[in-house]
């Protein structure tokens, strides 16, 4: 019960508010720009190294730092839409798509060019587990990044339903045309997507190096798990989003834990392919996902 | 000065052309009915003035300004607002931010003309809370006019604002478009359920394979035979 | 004299590479140029008809499968059976996704065909690979064993362009024409729309996987790197959108285009000091992704377009 819980549920529950939290960025583009962005993995991990290299220079903790390398991801993020995608926001969605991929190397040769490929860490040193009711234990990293998850998701509940760009960007993920038709200024409300994608892409990068370590390729390693994450919830659902990441993540971790016997359920070499077996179960029998978001 | 004009319009998608030589008037306090077969081309007239369309001759004009050609967002500006056919809600924000977004481009306290809308539209009270897709099909129409109207239009351009609604609710939504109009508003409407429509019409125009075929008020039209014959069912609107 | 055997034996190099890159190409175009399938799981394919063509013909070994010893042209076509029948099951399941998530779909199938080829190491060696795959030719004296290979790579080459020109201009290649101008009509009209997508995505599929077959024997090792996206599906596409998509002779003009390219840099940067040559790779990359969004923003039909045929919704 214990070993169920320390290994297994609680890392699920911290893998999953990573995964929410990039699917955010994934579901809003994915209902207002209408492609889905396979650049967002490496925003991520810009985010991680934008972060590493704030902490050189600063000394502070990876979550005071967060903050700066959201702006910059979102500086990022606005100039390759600027450049790349928008002169293409006419031509068919394949276009775009094929852009977005071109984009997923040239962002991370960039990166790979910029910092090196050895691996890094954002702190230095083992913290020992807080122990609760003299079993469970917890590292005080999950808790950290566990609340500041729940926080930034509340902060971007806050955005959605009380400002005029949040209500927007709801709009336009319900219906562009409409949104066109209303007066909305769509191309404010595509910058407003990028940034928020970029913010919660960047978290998303520094938690999971905050968690493990900080490598080129982890962005992409996490990519089809959020857009798994993306899909459960529904496409332009912000909130399934969030709830998609947490079962995935949950599910990815319980996979591996000996359901029956002693081994893994499992082979943990294997673990990514549960995100896509989900992904394809639910394109094949739900491809609203859970809350029914747009199926294109 | 009308409100509205097309003045010898010829429009469509691209190369094909929808529309030939169109002309109408909206004038003020004015409801004006465009009505004709399937495929007449009633509601890409409409989408002309929007600068939706490919405009290959003629002029849209607002108040004497010639608009034509101009994007969506800025005829909005101008003060034309336009209920589309379908899509015409946010389905998934509520009621109350539908309207909010119908005032996107104000920047001035609009509650009172929040309230405005919910005299105007009662049913919405009770409901301004819920996300606007759960409503039925009558009350979603209304918060779609009602949206529109939260700009306080020159003019208001209704794409059948009847279809898919039952016979009770169509004559509804008949009466709150004069509710509309009355009120102050002059409205460009398209409607396929032709006798309730040019009932409430000042002035209507036929249009038949995008084309101006006959034009005269509401009251002419309705007592028009050959107009009955092809529109209404046979028979005069003096016959229920 | 030494220099210009040196740049023979280069260009041979080249042909050879930008052969099999041909071959992917044209594997690739006839999923997405005839077809409109968007496939970024080329890689995945690719590395199945390596890794079968090299276990089927390598010696006995403790670290992986093997010691069939089966002769070349036996690897070659068991890897393009193997390579059309994954590609049938994917295609079973996910032929009608619409693009971006056929595109998420087919990049999720390398990733696991990927983590396979790197978890059964008692098959594959794992991440070391396989390694001594036998290479035709290789009993000849040098440089005839080079010629030998490019000349065959350039033989297969050839062979697929006829075969696939004839496809094109057949009465499947004008139905798959109209799929792509107008697929509802063309469904109306009694076509099994799926059906015949399903063939384009696995004939497509069988081609990559010779491809990477061929792979395999030229450079006698495949590990399961070759299934990551960059080289193989990367290169592939930029090497398509280039050349021109929906276009045989365009595929391939591509491909030795871009390889050629990409040649070209290696050199360039091979040169430069050991700290900077490391990271000039990325800057490859980098660059010849900037050859893609310039290709996709001005030129999106690529050098060549597309030379129509009248398609079956014409007639």
């Amino acid at each position: 019960m214990m070993e169920f819980l320390n290994f297994h549920l609680i890392p699920g529950l911290v893998l999953g508010s990573i995964y929410a939290l990039g699917a955010i960025g994934i579901t809003l583009t994915f209902a207002i720009l209408r492609f889905a962005n396979f650049a967002h993995g490496e925003m991520m991990t810009l985010g991680a190294y934008f972060t590493f290299s704030l902490i050189a220079i600063t000394g502070w903790h990876p979550i005071a730092v967060l903050p700066a390398a959201m702006v910059l991801v979102g500086i990022v993020s606005l100039g390759v839409d600027r450049v790349f995608y928008k002169p293409l926001r006419a031509s068919p969605v394949v276009i775009i798509v094929i852009a977005s991929f071109g984009m997923m190397l040239m962002v991370r040769s960039a990166t790979q060019f910029f910092w090196g490929v050895q691996l890094k860490s954002l702190v230095v040193g083992i913290q020992r587990p807080l122990v609760y009711f003299d079993a469970l234990r917890i590292s005080p990293k999950h808790m950290v990044i566990f609340a500041s998850a729940l926080i930034l998701m509340l902060a971007i509940h806050l955005l959605l339903t009380k400002t005029k760009i949040g209500k927007a960007m709801r709009a336009m993920s319900d219906s562009p045309e409409l949104a066109r038709l209303t007066g909305i200024n769509t191309e404010n409300v595509i910058k407003a997507t990028w940034m928020v994608g970029a913010a919660t892409a960047a978290a998303a990068g520094v938690f999971l190096a905050y968690d493990s370590h900080v490598d080129t390729m982890m962005g992409f390693n996490i990519l089809l798990p959020v857009f798994a994450s993306a899909l459960l919830g529904g496409i332009g659902r912000p909130y399934g989003a969030m709830a998609g990441g947490l079962v995935i993540g949950v599910v990815e971790e319980l996979s591996t834990y000996a359901w029956i016997g002693t081994e893994p359920l499992l082979p943990p070499g294997y673990k990514a392919g549960v995100s896509f077996a989900i992904m394809v179960a639910i394109l094949i029998w739900r491809p609203s996902g859970m809350l029914r978001g747009r199926v294109f | 000065m009308s409100v509205l004009a097309l003045e010898s319009v010829s429009a469509g998608y691209g190369e094909t052309e929808i529309l030939h030589n169109v002309s109408l008037t909206v004038d003020a306090g004015e409801i004006v009915v465009i009505i004709g077969p399937n495929g007449a081309g009633k509601s890409t007239a409409m989408k002309s003035v929007f600068g939706l369309l490919n405009m290959h001759a003629g002029r849209v004009l607002l108040d004497d300004e010639d608009i034509t050609g101009t994007p969506p967002e800025d005829v909005v500006r101008k003060g034309v607002c336009y209920v589309p056919q379908t899509e015409n809600i946010f389905p998934n924000l509520t009621v109350h931010e539908n309207l909010e977004m119908g005032a996107y481009i104000r920047n001035d306290d609009i509650s009172g003309r929040l309230q405005e809308m919910y005299d105007l539209f009662p049913p919405l009270v009770e409901k301004r809370k819920l996300p606007a897709g759960t409503l039925s099909g009558g009350q979603r129409q209304m918060v779609a006019m009602a949206k529109a109207l939260m700009l306080e239009p020159k003019i208001l351009m209704l794409d059948e604002p009847s279809a898919g609604l039952s016979p009770l609710f169509q004559r509804e939504v008949f009466k709150t478009v004069r509710g509309i109009n009355e009120a102050g508003t002059p409205i460009l409407m398209v409607e396929q359920n032709a006798k309730q429509a040019l009932t409430i019409a000042s002035r209507g125009y036929i249009l038949v394979d995008g084309q101006n075929r006959l034009d005269d008020t509401g009251d002419a039209l309705l007592a028009n035979d050959e107009v009955a014959e092809m529109f209404l069912g046979g028979g005069t609107a003096a016959t229920p | 004299m030494d220099q210009f055997y040196g740049y023979f034996l280069y260009g041979l190099s080249l042909l050879s590479f930008g052969g099999i890159f041909a071959i992917l190409t044209l594997g690739l175009n006839i999923q997405w140029g005839f077809s409109g399938l968007f496939n970024i799981g080329v890689a995945g394919f690719f590395a199945i008809g390596a890794y079968t063509s090299a276990i089927l013909t390598t010696g006995p070994s403790e670290r992986h499968l093997g010691g069939f010893g089966l002769p070349i042209p036996v690897g070659l076509a068991a890897a393009m059976v193997l390579a059309a029948i994954f590609a049938w099951i994917v295609a079973r399941i996910c032929i009608r996704l619409r693009s971006d998530y056929l595109a998420i779909s087919t990049l999720g199938i390398a990733e696991i065909f990927r983590l396979t080829f790197k978890n059964e190491t008692w098959a594959t060696n794992g991440a070391r690979g396989v390694s001594f795959v036998p290479k035709p030719f290789e009993t000849l004296l040098e440089p005839w064993n080079q010629i030998g290979m490019a000349l065959l790579i350039l033989a297969i080459v050839a062979v697929l362009y006829v075969f696939l020109e004839r496809a094109r201009t057949s009465p499947w290649g004008r139905v798959m024409s109209a799929i792509r101008e107008n697929e509802d009509a063309t469904r109306a009209s009694g076509k099994d729309v799926d059906r015949l997508r399903i063939q384009a995505f696995v004939i497509g599929s069988s081609i990559m996987g010779l491809g990477g077959a061929m792979m395999a024997h030229y450079l006698k090792f495949i590990d399961p790197q070759a299934a990551e996206p960059l080289q193989a599906t990367f290169l592939v596409w930029v090497m398509l959108i280039v050349g021109g998509s929906g276009n045989n002779k365009g595929a391939i003009l591509g491909a030795m285009l871009m390889w050629a390219v990409w040649s070209a840099t290696e050199i360039v940067t091979s040169r430069l000091p050991d700290e900077l040559a490391v990271r000039s790779a990325y800057v490859r990359i980098f660059l010849i992704g900037l050859v893609l969004q310039f290709v996709l923003q001005k030129y999106a039909t690529g050098i060549l377009p597309e030379r129509r045929v009248k398609s079956i919704a014409q007639d």
